[in-house]
């Protein structure tokens, strides 16, 4: 499917009725070179650049549902690179850095928008914990600046600078970072995946995987089985269930995490604030509606959805931050499953089994790892060696001490 | 979520902290041959269910005591509270 503005304007006159399928919707062959399960972010991107940067066009890409139904097209679209350790740093530049050439690459508007990203300090040791991530920001060829209360005044005048509890005493602004439409994101890597050849089957649930003599030959599928060259599991909050089917436990919880969206507004935020004192986050949809959000809820769940104490503690975090936020009115709330990990970094990894690959642990912050998380897999999947940037998200580096742990949280998934 | 404390009755779940599954009781032996192993295993990897999940669940804001929930983690369901000192001292952890 290709666009023009001449073919809108006709269709516009024409009642929209001569618009195709922007991805075919094919049925399984017998046999791929590589067979992806989940169609989520990760999973199409993967496909797309192992076609296009590696020339494997024998590809699958099996999901259960439907394209973009996941954490995909739940997220409240924030990209960014602002990690602090060696590890992270440089694989979350890429990611950006593909970011900002996606739409000419992939020919589709994603609605890229880098409109900056601030987080707000309150308290001398946040502001010292900010000069040292702006630094290592920097190191790692991203951008920082600190700001200090006047900066972050001039910007956003109308947060609550005077909080009893939380005051604002500056704010770490990284220029580059900002929001992406996350449908786009998906159905824009589906498009570009499936006019390189690669099938996508949606409605086919992996249900087990062929394993004979320590070697993967293909899974079995809810349409039968699919045989494969190599099988690459990328199904996020589902990792632990997928996994579980070739024996094997992982370093991995799964908890849910909400999101809300507000009734549309005229422009007043036009970036992204977070408040991590608070647990509160937010940025303002093209559509006028605020996009907001908090902590995960904290137990392990499987539910898409959940609990009241999140909703009042996210709350009561944006009306302590934007006091005029009062009578907004919340037009939608609802959750995904996040793929917690035991440091609350991901895997991009083999696995002991020949022929199996592991993508997941993305926790909350994996939709602006896609174009690199995609980038990467494609390159561990085409060459047997892990990309340069993703040496460290190996399955065994807890075994190894080689552990990534942005927050020192250490082995306690809720709380990364 | 409403925690059936046994011996508190019915509490609010935001009294509580979560720390996750209970098979965390079972720490392995120190001095066993394959220690480093056993506590690998113990530390970081988990079963994740879909569906029931025994876990460990401190009343932080209440009598602080540690409970043992056994909850279905597509539904919410809880289906079990038991004391988690019982339930150690039914596995033989503690005196
Ligand atoms: C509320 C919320 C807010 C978030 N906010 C942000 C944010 O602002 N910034 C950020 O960077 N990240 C954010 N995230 C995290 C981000 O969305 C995820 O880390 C990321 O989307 C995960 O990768 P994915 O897109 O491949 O996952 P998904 O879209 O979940 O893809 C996995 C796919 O696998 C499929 N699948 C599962 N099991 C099977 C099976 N057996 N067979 C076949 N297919 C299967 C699923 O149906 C699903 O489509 C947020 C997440 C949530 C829930």
């Amino acid at each position: 499917m290709r666009y023009s503005g001449l073919k809108v304007i006709k269709e516009a006159l024409t009642g929209h009725k001569g618009w195709k399928p922007t991805w075919h919707n094919p049925e399984p062959k017998a046999k791929y070179d590589v067979v992806i399960i989940g169609g989520g972010g990760h999973g199409l991107a993967t496909a797309y650049y192992l076609a296009k940067n590696h020339g494997i066009t024998n590809i699958a890409v099996v999901e259960k549902g439907w394209i973009g139904g996941g954490n995909v097209g739940r997220n409240t679209t924030i990209v960014r690179s602002n990690y602090l350790l060696d590890g992270n740093g440089p694989f979350y530049e890429l990611s950006l850095k593909l970011w900002e050439g996606l739409e000419q690459d992939f020919n589709y508007n994603a609605m890229v928008s880098q409109r900056g990203i601030l987080n707000l300090v309150h308290s001398d040791a946040q502001r010292d914990a900010a000069r040292r991530r702006g630094n290592a920001m920097i190191l790692n060829g991203s951008d920082a600046e600190l700001l200090d209360v006047s900066g972050v005044r001039a910007m956003y005048p109308f947060l609550n600078f005077d909080n009893a509890r939380f005051p604002i005493k500056g704010g770490l602004l990284h220029r580059r970072g900002g929001t992406v439409r996350h449908d786009a994101v998906a159905w824009g890597y589906a498009r570009g995946a499936d006019m390189l050849g690669v099938d996508i089957i949606q409605n086919c649930e992996v249900t087990g995987f062929r394993i004979e003599n320590g070697t993967c030959l293909g899974v079995e599928t809810s349409k039968g089985f699919i045989g494969a060259g190599k099988v690459a599991s990328c199904v996020a909050g589902s990792s632990s269930r997928v996994m579980e089917k070739a024996g094997m436990r992982l370093p991995i919880e799964s908890h849910v995490l909400q999101a809300f969206v507000s009734e549309g507004l005229k422009p007043v935020l036009d970036g992204v604030i977070t408040f991590g004192a608070g647990h509160f986050y937010c940025s303002q949809s093209d559509k006028g509606g605020l996009v907001f959000g908090g902590d995960i809820d904290g137990y392990n769940s499987y539910a898409q959805r959940g609990n009241l104490p999140v909703v009042e503690d996210v709350v009561e975090g944006g009306m302590a931050l934007i006091p005029a936020l009062g009578r907004v009115r919340v037009l939608r709330s609802w959750g995904g499953v996040m793929d917690m990990s035991m440091d609350g970094s991901p895997f991009i990894d083999k696995t002991h089994i020949d022929g199996l690959y592991f993508n997941g642990g993305w926790c909350y912050g994996g939709f602006k790892a896609t174009p690199a998380s995609g980038w990467c897999y494609a390159h561990l999947l085409a060459t047997g060696q892990p990309h340069d940037v993703a040496t460290a998200f190996r399955l065994d580096r807890f075994r190894q001490g080689g552990m990534i742990d942005e927050k020192g949280q250490g082995a306690q998934p809720n709380l990364h | 979520m409403i925690i059936n404390h046994p011996i508190l009755g019915p509490r609010d779940a935001q009294e509580f902290t979560y720390l996750g599954d209970a098979a965390l009781i079972d720490r392995p032996d120190w001095q066993a041959d394959n220690a480093a192993e056993g506590f690998h295993d113990y530390l970081y990897l988990r079963d994740n269910p879909a569906g029931e999940h025994r876990e460990l669940w401190f009343h932080e804001q209440g009598d602080r005591s540690w409970l043992v929930l056994t909850r279905n983690t597509v539904t919410h369901d809880i289906l079990n509270v038991e004391l988690a000192r019982d339930v150690a001292r039914a596995r033989g952890r503690s005196k």
